[in-house]
């Protein structure tokens, strides 16, 4: 582990594999987030992360630099496998990342056991939304920071900040997810393969598209997510985000393919005392790393400097927007009428 | 095998609440969990109305225990789950850690319910070490991994599986019911009242898919675990539960009860039901597989 001074304020930014990884310290990300090559992640996906080469090569770049790193172990391990998430806790101390970032309270307590020097995050996939909650993984575990689900309103944030000793990390931008991590069993329920124990969503091996006479289909392990009329712009049957049926009425019924942008909310985030702002998209490209982390990177040295002058640059959103999913970017539950 | 009655998933006008609750006393069910579970403003009964059918139930010879919110986001919301845990006379049932913590600072007995993601023989332990004498399987978790659990289990420890019922899969900060009709939260006009057992999304090409309950996401279809009784049995599992719907609940009760007691086969158990249920069955998770699969018994078979 190296020991940085405190920033007062952090990016915390996606690096699904070493270019990535590159790109968000390039441009000024002060951590970035990473995981392994397995289902010890909520990211395994074919392709991306990091293999112990990668991640000793990652972290020196990032030290170099002095960027930290943190590694996702954020899915629940299972009695069978256990011994895959203790090893990959193993090899974080080992390898001296700056932080784990854990959901499982079984495997924090080994990790706060076996290393209690090791700097302990708990996941969005730990579910807690409340002070209450967040103060349990303290009082049994130490963590030292909380990522928080992307439910609670600006007051709601506030109240937890208040009332904790652990720092507070928020997710700033891309992916929504419109259920509570960690408590979703949807895409358990269509494909068999679980955000929580497998660690992906809507998995592509399940995805197929199909052009029919009424449009081009999506498809998750059989089941109709969405159809596109010609024209339309065809998107990722994420199965939270196709359009259903509910009493006759055809809709995004559960939520729009939309992202999360929160760039507006940036200082008053600062004022109410959160510490680190997330960057969803371990998924994404090296280029959508980069461009995303050089304006959130702006938008924070601008508000650290000038809070009271801080305005969203136009030029800022124009640059997010093109690399938003579905172009359109929502401030999610941050804002109360979203709900 | 002991049998149980999950918390109400639904909302509904607060005497028919009472009169289902009155019904369920003159079932062979053993444990009744109650307490709004779902959504904060759903206040056609408060705390103490839910203590009030526990302790009618309890004089009826069940156990009555009440469930804490599952989702917490407000001051309201905390205040609210401190009242419940403030009812001394009954077992509570922790839906998030934010609870484990209350009851366990005051060295209470709990149960740890089926959203706190216990997967693993070292976080099963920990909750037995917290004050769990029970806990309930996660909806999505396996046979082969239960079986690895039940191996570890602490002793006094009781396992709880879900197994009947539509099948919460996900809860959100956001009401699905208030945003079909164009809704706020804020505002929903307690739209939920209109639909005892939720509100049906089909796919575009009208295969029923999921069901909308407020601020949590079921599946359409009902697991059904009735065909797996005597694994069950095999494998230690104390305690069935079957989640109330707005008909037949007694009935799917009063079925269970005679399965668990081998005096109704699997085979007739299941033409029984048959007309019982809300939608076509599931078991998918039990085998490890996507959850809206249906497995047949004998493939099953592990």
């Amino acid at each position: 582990m190296t020991t940085f001074t405190a920033k007062p304020f952090e990016l915390v930014c996606p690096a699904g594999a070493l270019p990535a990884l590159k790109a968000a310290v390039d441009n000024g990300a002060d951590c970035v987030y990473t995981g392994l090559k397995d289902n010890t992640n909520a990211r395994n996906f074919t392709g991306l992360n990091f293999d112990d080469a990668q991640l000793r090569e990652g972290i020196r770049y990032a030290h170099d630099r002095r960027a930290k790193v943190l590694l996702a172990l954020n899915t629940y391990p299972q009695t069978a496998t256990w011994s895959r998430w203790t090893a990959a806790v193993d090899k974080a101390a080992d390898f001296g990342v700056d932080a784990i970032i854990l959901a499982d309270p079984g495997l924090m307590e080994y990790a706060k056991t076996k290393h209690p020097q090791l700097r302990l995050h708990l996941s969005v996939q730990g579910s807690a939304t409340s002070y209450e909650a967040i103060n349990f993984y303290y009082e049994q575990f130490g963590i030292q920071r909380a990522v928080l689900p992307r439910v609670l309103a600006m007051p709601q944030v506030e109240q937890v900040v208040k009332n904790t000793p652990v720092e507070i990390e928020v997710f700033g931008f891309g992916g929504l997810c419109v259920m509570v991590e960690g408590r979703c069993a949807l895409s358990a329920y269509v494909t068999g393969d679980s955000p929580n124990t497998v660690g992906v969503c809507s998995p592509g091996k399940a995805v197929r598209y199909e052009q029919t006479p009424e449009g081009m289909e999506t498809r998750l392990n059989g089941v109709l997510i969405d159809r596109f009329a010609e024209g339309e712009k065809t998107g990722y049957p994420t199965l939270c985000k196709g359009r259903f049926e509910v009493n006759d009425e055809t809709y995004y019924a559960i939520e729009e393919p939309t992202s999360l942008n929160t760039l507006e909310l940036l200082p008053q985030l600062m004022d109410i005392g959160v510490k680190a702002i997330k960057i969803e998209g371990r998924q994404r490209s090296p280029a959508y790393v980069a461009q995303v982390t050089k304006v959130w990177r702006a938008a924070i040295d601008l508000a650290l400097k000038n809070r009271q002058g801080y305005i969203v640059r136009e030029a800022w959103m124009a640059e997010l927007n093109k690399v938003s999913e579905g172009s359109m970017h929502t401030l999610g539950a941050y804002y109360r009428p979203w709900k | 095998m002991k049998l149980a009655l999950g918390p109400l998933q639904y909302y509904w006008p607060r005497q028919q609440v009472l009169d289902f609750y009155e019904a369920i006393a003159a079932t062979p069910v053993d444990i009744v969990y109650l307490g709004e579970t779902v959504c904060a403003r759903r206040h056609e009964l408060r705390v103490q109305d839910w203590a009030d059918i526990a302790q009618k139930l309890a004089a009826a010879g069940k156990q009555a225990v009440l469930g804490t919110q599952t989702l917490i986001e407000s001051e309201s919301d905390l205040k609210t789950l401190r009242r419940v845990v403030d009812e001394k006379d009954f077992l509570i049932e922790a839906n998030d850690m934010g609870a484990v913590r209350l009851l366990s600072a005051e060295k209470r007995a709990f149960v740890a319910g089926p959203f706190l993601n216990i997967f693993n023989a070292a976080t099963l332990n920990m909750m037995a070490r917290l004050g769990a004498t029970r806990w309930v399987m996660p909806l999505e978790m396996s046979a082969a991994v239960l079986t690895d659990l039940q191996a570890a289990r602490p002793a006094g420890l009781e396992t709880e599986v879900f197994a009947y019922g539509r099948m919460p899969l996900a809860f959100s900060a956001r009401c699905f019911t208030a945003r079909h009709f164009n809704l706020q939260k804020d505002d929903c006009q307690f739209k939920c009242l209109e639909f005892p057992d939720g509100l049906l999304i089909r796919t575009r090409e009208g295969e029923e898919f999921l069901t909308l309950n407020g601020i949590q996401t079921q599946s359409s279809k009902v697991y059904n675990l009735i065909g797996e009784v005597d694994a069950m049995r095999d494998m230690g599992v104390d305690i069935l539960r079957i989640s109330p719907q707005s008909q037949h609940t007694p009935a799917l009760l009063d079925l269970f009860r005679r399965r668990i007691d081998g005096t109704l086969e699997a085979e007739a158990a299941r033409s029984e039901m048959a007309d019982l249920g809300l939608a076509e069955p599931c078991n998918g998770f039990w085998h490890g597989k996507a959850g809206l699969e249906q497995i047949a018994a004998q493939a099953g078979a592990r």
